[in-house]
């Protein structure tokens, strides 16, 4: 089931925008995270989607067919909620067959049709002895479970979760993420998930949706949100980012901070800001430069703080002999932004240092 | 090791210390809050109740006899405990839909209703039953359509209902909305997701998880209907065997300084009261359980 959303937006009380003009397709059969941070209008977008948050204004289609005036009841779509919400006086079996028990005598299936369905969802969530247990018994990640077969039980083709690992510790989170993965493509769903985890976006979904104060910043696979970021927002969200200000000029960008060299670059002139992972940099010993100690180790990885003058940044790198005296950082890869917006446009905005390192003299401190 | 040798002269000091107490008092002041407590309810419940339950035999056991053989008393009572039975039932929903909307809904004025909800707990039982006499009577504004409907509430078993209903409301509202506070709106919002309609929500989702609370409610509403008399005295008629409520007989031989008469009513309506009360808890206490029932024992 494809879900398109044009221009939506909600105001709420007091005239705040929770969600501004935000616009999405989501094709069948896609797995999209929406991420951002907390207060960003995901779960708001996605109870939109349900129909539990009314929008003000906009647009929302689901498999071609207009939402409007369309009362949740009626969408058929499957919804996991954060406290999964499990109906606390019914059995295991009853929560799951809740969403067939309700329907009108004339299309209700039989109730041998109804225990088979929920026999069969009781083994596709791994829990087939459970079905009498009352949902006090069950730890988190089996009652997260229950909640996603009775969201599965009338047959949903799009389902909605609202932080679904959040609850769980973090040795099941990625036991589920990768289960939940394959429900996905086994049961051909489409599956929209909010998360302010971009780790756990990154591993289960095809497709992340930043968003930031009730807006879309970018809507990408992970790998393109790496490399072209849209904003330094989405770059910082997605990782450790180190930022170092500096201006271009005459093709070279030009750090602010002592010990980082410069590097060559067809962004325009003017003051810029180059962002990196830590582990984008490689360091070069000048007597001129910086000192450098290792502060941390984790398995094949060190963290080195790096002194550039006036402060000083924590890199990374596979673990090799300490420098044995100052070092300079030179930036192997960055993504340059000018006012907030990339800097450099077209296919490759971030700017290869190292081809023109051999000319670059060092700054003179 | 560290947290060992630092705790340990802490320990060896505080032994000698625990041995003049009771070593399993877990609490300090326990004696104290607890001689408080019974002093308390002694002087304040069990002592009038044990007055009550001494004076009828006072004057031998005739008293007492001539009231279980007085047929008026009988439908006094049946009066009084049928009323505030059907008050209470009729009550059961009304609360329901109010505790609800003020919980979980934007109504405008949410306040000024939450604050109405409390006034029959505020007002004068005696000026909330002229009130209720002069909006029901014939020529009120409640009763004069009523009456050409060919219903009469004032002076009859229907006024006393509509009394009692009057003064039991807020019992269930207080009693249902904290509950329905605590409980997750999701739970709502799944059963509708999941293509429940708005009854089936309340009666599926909704109304098991409130049982406990819809029976203390209940209750409540009931056992003050049953010792209710200011508000039910003017509308109900008190025509002796029709609409003459249990309080109101006690009053009446009182003012015919028939003290053994009295309480000896007075007595047979708190234990009637009290078996009542006593099954409603216990089936409140059944509810509740139902609710934390670890599968099908």
């Amino acid at each position: 089931m494809s879900v398109l959303i044009e221009n939506l937006a909600r105001h709420v009380a007091g005239g705040k925008l929770v969600l501004d003009d935000v616009s999405l397709h989501v094709p069948d059969g896609a797995f999209v995270a929406l991420v951002g941070p907390s207060g960003a209008g995901k779960t708001t977008l996605l109870r939109a989607i349900a129909g539990l948050d009314p929008a003000s204004s906009g647009h929302v289609e689901i498999d071609g067919r207009a939402m409007e005036g369309l009362p949740p009841r009626e969408r058929n779509v499957g919804f996991v909620f954060q406290n999964y919400a499990l109906f606390r006086h019914l059995t295991v079996a009853r929560n799951i067959s809740f969403g067939l028990d309700v329907r009108p005598r004339t299309s209700r299936p039989s109730r041998a049709e109804i225990d088979a369905k929920v026999a069969e969802l009781l083994a596709l969530i791994q829990l087939p002895d459970l079905g009498d247990a009352y949902p006090q018994r069950l730890s988190g990640g089996q009652r997260q479970r229950v909640a996603l077969a009775r969201a599965l039980a009338t047959g949903p083709r799009l389902l909605l979760l609202d932080e679904p690992f959040g609850a769980l510790d973090p040795m099941v989170r990625r036991a589920v993420r990768t289960w939940l993965r394959d429900l996905h493509d086994q049961l051909g769903l489409t599956t929209i998930l909010v998360t302010h985890d971009q780790e756990e976006a990154l591993d289960v979904a095809d497709r992340l949706v930043v968003m930031q104060d009730g807006r879309i910043v970018q809507d990408a696979d992970g790998e393109t949100l790496d490399a072209t970021p849209a904003t330094p927002f989405v770059m910082e969200f997605l990782g450790e980012t180190l930022r170092f200000p500096g201006v271009v000029s005459d093709g070279l960008f030009i750090p602010a901070d002592a010990h980082v060299s410069p590097f060559s670059t067809n962004a325009a002139e003017g003051a810029t800001e180059a962002l990196i992972r830590p582990h984008e940099v490689t360091l070069r010993a000048d007597a001129a430069g910086g000192a450098a100690k290792r502060v941390g180790r984790r398995g094949p990885l060190e963290r080195l703080a790096v002194s550039l003058g006036e402060r000083s940044v924590e890199i990374e790198r596979p673990v090799e002999a300490p420098p044995s005296g100052p070092v300079a950082l030179e930036i192997a890869q960055a993504r340059l932004f000018q006012n907030g917006k990339p800097a450099v446009e077209g296919n490759h905005p971030w700017s290869d240092a190292s081809a023109v390192l051999a000319d670059v003299v060092p700054e003179p401190v | 090791m560290n947290l060992s040798t630092t705790l340990s002269p802490a320990r060896g000091s505080a032994a000698p210390r625990a041995k003049g107490r009771r070593a399993r008092d877990p609490l300090p002041g326990f004696r104290l809050a607890l001689g408080a407590t019974l002093l308390w309810l002694g002087l304040i419940v069990v002592l009038p109740l044990a007055a009550l339950a001494v004076r009828p035999w006072q004057e031998g056991a005739s008293a007492m006899l001539a009231a279980l053989n007085d047929g008026r008393m009988f439908a006094a009572l049946r009066v009084s405990f049928q009323s505030a039975v059907i008050a209470a039932i009729l009550d059961l929903p009304l609360g329901l839909i109010l505790a609800w909307a003020l919980v979980r809904t934007r109504l405008p004025g949410r306040r000024v209703i939450d604050a109405l909800i409390d006034l029959p707990f505020a007002i004068p039982t005696a000026v909330t039953g002229i009130t209720l006499a002069t909006l029901y009577s014939p020529q009120g504004w409640l009763g004069a359509p009523l009456s050409r409907l060919g219903i009469s509430v004032a002076y009859s078993v229907t006024g006393i209902v509509a009394a009692l209903m009057f003064v039991g409301l807020p019992f269930i509202v207080r009693s249902v909305e904290p509950v329905l506070r605590d409980l997750p709106p999701e739970l709502e919002e799944a059963a509708t997701l999941l293509g429940a309609r708005p009854w089936q929500i309340v009666a599926r989702v909704l109304t098991p998880v409130l049982l406990p609370a819809l029976i203390s409610g209940f209750g409540l509403a009931f056992a003050r209907g049953i010792g209710e008399y200011g508000s039910v005295i003017f509308i109900a008629g008190n025509q002796p065997f029709r609409s003459e409520i249990a309080p109101l007989l006690v009053v009446v031989r009182l003012q015919e300084f028939d003290y053994a008469g009295a309480t000896s009513i007075a007595f047979i309506l708190l234990v009637a009261s009290s078996a009542c009360l006593a099954a409603v808890a216990m089936l409140r206490k059944r509810a509740a359980r139902g609710l934390v029932a670890e599968g099908a024992a």
